[in-house]
């Protein structure tokens, strides 16, 4: 075990307490696996609402007259200098390989919020400043100064709606900057789930009374606070990458199977030349999904079968309440495995039957 | 079907109702609350023989994979055909429609190894997880 000492605690940490989180060490942060079941929790997100504490993840304000060009340089995919835009986006780095996962929102051409991942947040702000050097640009890991809560699920908006009636009208990935409890705010149409729903950036000091107020005008409609342990199985649904399990520093975006992320028209961004040649000489491994004919659940590491032979193994998998299999992500070699191919996933030292799965898994069309 | 304060524990939170020679095995409500979210069940097979403390079955609950230790020795003579479709019955009656299997004990003296479950309530408070 980790000394509990050196884990961080969000400003949520005593609201999910008290809410009956059972808390795990999550990347030396304590955070909550599960508070009701991780069924009940996920099927609250699938069919009305829930709420995580996301607080551990990161923003980094970018602003100055280079604001754009910096964010275009650090990106592979193409963000738009349109306020209350926003894009998912990788961080490559010169390897062609991944530094993170992102997503970017303008607030004004000079100005932009990158909200990166948790474990990652250090790392990514100190690329950021190597790759800052020369523009005119400022640079501000604002994580510390505020906690994010993400409400998903379909009866999200009409929350939304009731709480900060104009953030209904942010279309998927916008941005809305917001007054909340008096205290700078942001509202992003975001989140992890593949449902609707939002994500509320709001400063330590108030986000406490936003937690209470979107469980308690959430009664109504089934609302429930959720954990990490239903977040990883709604995001596997969905198609997400988890950041340091599906992607890394050394994979690329193409072997994701996120090439759409990498807008090659662009003239210039980190990584575009290795990608580039990465992508010339072929790629061996790609990540595709799998699922499960009948019962076993499988897990991460384990390995599949074709023809035979061992090809890969899983980086991400878990039982899907919403599919009731077992399903999950994976390298495999060869790269063009056809949908419905048969494979063989071993499980407690057995073979149990799936077939290649398109990903994501489930599309809800958010 | 097994009365909780009737069975017998083992420190792995497996429980048995022994009658007649043949004991009905499951999980106990500690162990089900522990696991939490079971989705499948896998169980042994009639006619398999299982030794007291070996692993003999799988439960999965969401996130993890749990063995399931057999607290006596036997020969397997019946199972809960019902619980590997219906996993959830483990969580929700962990001590009636949740059994696991029966087996006919080879070894009846193991019994007294197990705890009552005065002493297995008083185990759980201090061993915990």
């Amino acid at each position: 075990m980790t000394n509990q000492a050196v884990l961080s605690r969000t400003p949520l940490y005593e609201s999910a307490v008290k809410a009956g989180g059972k808390m795990v060490d999550f990347h030396g942060w304590e955070l909550a696996v599960q508070f009701s079941s991780i069924l009940d929790e996920h099927k609250a997100v699938r069919s009305a609402c829930g709420i995580f504490d996301v607080s551990h993840m990161g923003q980094v304000f970018v602003t100055g007259p280079d604001a754009h060009k910096f964010v275009q340089h650090v990106n592979a995919n193409d963000v738009k200098p349109v306020p209350g835009k926003g894009v998912y986006s990788h961080v490559l780095n010169e390897r062609g390989g991944v530094v993170d996962d992102v997503i970017n929102f303008c607030l004004s051409p000079e100005r932009f919020l990158i909200v990166v991942n948790s474990a990652t947040t250090d790392k990514d702000f100190a690329w950021f400043q190597k790759h800052a050097a020369g523009m005119n640009v400022k640079l501000e890991n604002a994580s510390a100064r505020f906690g994010m809560i993400a409400l998903q699920g379909p009866k999200a908006p009409e929350l939304m709606k009731e709480l900060w009636p104009k953030s209904v009208e942010v279309s998927r990935f916008g941005i809305m900057e917001a007054t909340i409890h008096g205290d700078e705010g942001y509202i992003v149409r975001t989140g992890y789930t593949g449902e609707d729903g939002c994500e509320i950036i709001a400063s330590n000091a108030v986000i406490v009374k936003v937690w209470d107020e979107l469980l308690e005008k959430g009664k109504k409609y089934g609302i429930l606070p959720c954990g990490l342990g239903s977040r990883d199985v709604l995001r596997l649904e969905a198609g997400y990458l988890l950041y340091g399990q599906d992607v890394d520093d050394e994979r690329t975006t193409y072997e994701a199977s996120y090439g759409w992320v990498v807008k090659m028209k662009k003239p210039e961004f980190v990584g575009k030349e290795a990608l580039l040649k990465r992508k010339e000489a072929g790629f061996k491994e790609k990540l595709t999904g799998f699922m499960l004919d009948g019962g076993g659940v499988p897990r991460n590491g384990c390995a599949i079968y074709h023809k035979g032979q061992k090809i890969g193994s899983f980086t991400s998998a878990t039982f899907s309440p919403l599919f009731k299999r077992g399903l999950g992500v994976g390298y495999v070699t060869p790269v063009d495995l056809p949908m419905g191919e048969p494979v063989e996933i071993e499980i407690h030292g057995r073979r149990a039957p799936a077939k290649v799965h398109k990903t994501p898994f489930y599309d809800n069309k958010v | 079907m097994a009365n909780p304060e009737l069975c017998k524990y083992s420190k792995t939170h497996e429980w048995a109702f022994v009658e007649g020679g043949v004991a009905t095995v499951g999980i106990s409500d500690f162990a089900q609350h522990e696991i939490s979210d079971i989705v499948f069940v896998e169980l042994p097979k009639v006619g398999a023989k299982v030794e007291a403390g070996k692993a003999c079955a799988v439960v999965e609950s969401v996130k993890a994979a749990s063995d399931f230790y057999s607290p006596l020795s036997g020969e397997v003579v019946e199972i809960n055909a019902t619980l590997p479709n219906e996993p959830s019955l483990a969580n929700q009656s962990p001590c009636d429609k949740g059994w696991f299997f029966k087996l006919k004990l080879s070894n009846p003296g193991e019994v007294s190894a197990l705890m009552d479950n005065k002493a297995y309530q008083e185990f759980i408070k201090t061993a915990g997880h």
